[in-house]
């Protein structure tokens, strides 16, 4: 048997963990479908933050015990959550009033693309025999304070995601934040990537070659360094 | 005296003409009209324009009503759920229209429509696909695009409880957009668990005032 390659850069879980380490005291949260739903499970303990769903939810909570599911209690993936206590329930247009008027601290959202400039590509592809479909993204691109971004340095075909022109339709123009991937954390200042963070045993030359745009590193840059997570 | 119940849910589809606009409630299953929609399903009605966040999942509820040849044209924010299969076979067909619309955008245009705006700028899409033909204005240094009302002939929404006067309450995120649809139609028909007596309800917390609906379904009576 070979040996298995030593890995380098985070997993999903760990990934979440460093979002959430970002994320301070008091702030309204909303989470994108999918993997940045995990980012909720890695809220240092004590840390008061209010989750908000597009569906209606101030206050949402983990999803319930087996048994204690309710169809009419569901996240904005359509998947059963809780209500935790001072959390409350609102219509629709009073939910985007949220995201739109720009009440909504932090978004944390997935991509295909991010641009140097913030530009964001996060909801169609360029297969146009799908029918297409936006849902809350755009309204979230454009209202949100601060959107973070949570995905994979490169695509599964090993293409770079981070680009200097999105390629795939735009979301959103420059409203990209912070990127964190599973190699780096890198910060969009003045239409540029700043490398803030970078994984343990990962190289500036090497994020270099797996991005298609410029990279700067920070000055008081740092190691990506979570705790184990399997 | 003021009754707004109807006796059997036919009664509670009639009168909606050929093609009218339908905005139908509803996250998902969360808060849809199901039973109305089966209903409206087995009218002779035909060439109807579906307004609703996504586009009917199984063979159910708004599924049902797409399947029965009646929807020419949706528009709708997010279409492509995993369980939408009914719609995108007709899609792939070419044999229903989408219109694809943000989400909160959707959700404003049928409140401008309800509260008499006659439109609004927004940035939400400008530059972007969905932002295209659009008449535009920078506002503040950003780029804005003109949203008109969507206004509906007929809501077709989900509650809780609803007294006979039309006052209703709901349940938990199964609110959405049942609120802002029961403004913007002209005729709004609601489905609800159960009815209450006048004076039941608190009027602190009553969440649709009974203006806004006129005819009351009582499901499973």
């Amino acid at each position: 048997m070979a040996t298995i390659a030593k890995t380098v850069g985070l997993n999903r879980k760990q990934v979440a963990w460093r979002i959430a380490q970002e994320i301070p005291e008091g702030s309204y949260v909303n989470l994108g479908i999918g993997s940045p739903e995990m980012v909720a499970n890695y809220i240092p303990d004590g840390r008061e933050i209010f989750f908000h769903s597009e569906n209606g939810i101030l206050g949402m909570g983990p999803a319930p015990k087996p048994g204690q599911e309710d169809g009419n209690l569901i996240n904005a993936g359509k998947k059963p959550v809780t209500l935790l206590p001072g959390g409350s329930y609102f219509n629709h247009t009073d939910s985007f009033a949220m995201i739109r008027g720009g009440h909504i601290d932090i978004c944390v959202l997935g991509a295909y693309q991010v641009a140097e400039n913030g530009d964001l590509a996060n909801w169609a592809t360029l297969d146009t025999t799908k029918p297409p479909g936006v849902g809350g993204a755009m309204d979230l691109a454009v209202g949100a304070k601060k959107i973070y971004i949570m995905m994979d340095h490169l695509t599964k075909d090993g293409q770079p995601k981070l680009m200097t022109s999105c390629t795939y339709p735009h979301t959103g123009y420059g409203v990209v934040r912070t990127i964190f991937t599973d190699l780096a954390v890198i910060d969009v200042i003045d239409k540029g990537f700043v490398v803030r963070e970078l994984a343990k045993d990962m190289s500036l030359e090497d994020l270099r070659s797996k991005t298609d745009a410029s990279l700067t590193l920070a000055k008081n840059w740092s190691v990506l360094n979570p705790p184990e997570m399997n | 005296m003021i009754n707004k119940e109807v006796q059997n849910i036919a009664a509670a589809v009639s009168y909606i003409n050929d093609g009218a606009v339908i905005l139908s409630s509803g996250f998902g299953d969360a808060g849809a009209p199901i039973s109305l929609l089966e209903a409206l399903a087995k009218t002779d009605v035909k060439n109807l324009t579906i307004v609703s966040n996504n586009a009917g999942e199984g063979n159910y509820g708004l599924a049902a009503l797409i399947k029965s040849g009646k929807v020419a044209k949706i528009i709708c924010s997010y279409p492509i759920s995993a369980g939408s299969i009914i719609f995108q076979n007709l899609y792939n067909q070419k044999k229903i229209q989408l219109n694809v619309v943000p989400q909160g955008t959707l959700s404003e245009r049928m409140r401008a429509a309800g509260a008499g705006i006659g439109a609004f700028f927004t940035p939400t899409s400008a530059g972007t696909k969905l932002g295209e033909g659009k008449e535009t204005r920078i506002i503040e240094g950003i780029e804005h695009v003109l949203e008109y009302p969507l206004k509906g002939d007929i809501a077709l929404i989900l509650a809780k409880k609803a007294d006979r006067l039309g006052n209703i309450i709901y349940d938990k995120s199964a609110r959405n957009f049942s609120p802002v649809m029961a403004m913007a139609a002209t005729t709004t028909i609601v489905q609800v668990e159960e009815l209450v007596e006048v004076g039941e309800m608190d009027p602190e917390l009553i969440i649709t005032p009974g203006i806004f609906i006129d005819r009351i379904f009582v499901h499973n009576k």
